[in-house]
């Protein structure tokens, strides 16, 4: 156990990435609702966002030319390049202050708060645990989310 | 509803829910990502060697999060939720969302549910928890 990830990887733990600022539309809203079957008019109509929204909202947005064979950007998102290289999505907690709405300017900012290991049914796993606080144009809090993210 | 009238256990209403290609592709598109395990079955089963197409984890996460907003409707507002993706579900499946009261805090009107993704054999894949505020 721990073999996998050095004093390197760790060396990321802490740092805060540049804010990521976003602007959200009724469309996008609306196309979200649609896609996951939300059921209540608030969302259909694009008037409210659904808390998951939120998912990869502030990912980053790569050239074509710079995404992997799996089809998920080089390096990892925000963080080190890790030893394992298949991730997915461990889960998520989210503190909600307000709704997301349609014309929202909102800023937000990752950091990686944990990264460890853990042996699996089927091999080792790599646990990268990141906190994203969102906040909108006046500053005030919109969200805080940590989220884990597996690599096998 | 008003929080007087909830107990302990109480269960939230069930949804089965049966992601298709489509419904798989969309919510790809709407939440970016072109990760091919979601869409490209020669990729998935011969290179990262899975059954089948996998359903997305945080797609299972909203299905939490529908249970309480659409339990809640609008007689509340969700302050807190989580959720675990804790196995694997590929396309094809068919899974049921749900949940139930956990706590009740009268005073200030929150109720604490918990929450499952379970699969045909009665699994739970994802767990899921959530605290939202009642308006009365």
């Amino acid at each position: 156990m721990g073999t996998l990830l050095t004093a390197e990887h760790k060396a990321w733990i802490g740092r805060e990435e540049a804010p990521v600022h976003v602007e959200v539309s009724r469309r996008d809203i609306i196309k979200y609702a649609i896609a996951t079957e939300q059921t209540l008019p608030k969302y259909l109509a694009g008037d409210e966002a659904p808390p998951m929204f939120i998912f990869n909202l502030f990912g980053a947005l790569r050239q074509v030319s710079d995404m992997r064979h799996d089809g998920l950007p080089r390096g990892t998102g925000s963080g080190p390049k890790l030893p394992l290289q298949r991730v997915m999505a461990g889960g998520t907690e989210l503190i909600l202050s307000r709704p997301i709405r349609p014309g929202d300017r909102l800023t937000g900012v990752q950091r990686i708060v944990d990264m460890y290991e853990k042996e699996g049914s089927q091999g080792p796993l790599i646990f990268t645990v990141r906190s994203l606080r969102v906040t909108d144009a006046d500053g005030q809090p919109v969200l805080e989310e940590i989220q884990t993210a597996i690599a096998r | 509803m008003q929080i007087n009238e909830l107990k302990v256990g109480d269960t939230l209403p069930e949804r089965h829910h049966t992601p298709t290609n489509v419904t798989l592709f969309m919510y790809n598109a709407a939440v970016w990502n072109p990760h091919r395990i979601h869409y490209d079955e020669t990729y998935t089963t011969q290179v990262e060697k899975h059954p089948g197409i996998v359903i997305d984890g945080p797609l299972q996460g909203d299905w939490l999060a529908q249970c309480v907003t659409n339990w809640a409707g609008t007689d509340g507002r969700v302050l807190r939720f989580s959720y675990s993706n804790r196995r694997a579900t590929y396309l094809g499946e068919t899974m049921v969302s749900g949940g139930r009261i956990t706590s009740i805090d009268a005073q200030n009107r929150k109720v604490s549910v918990e929450l499952f993704i379970r699969n045909a054999e009665g699994a739970v894949t994802s767990p899921g928890s959530a605290v939202v505020e009642l308006f009365r």
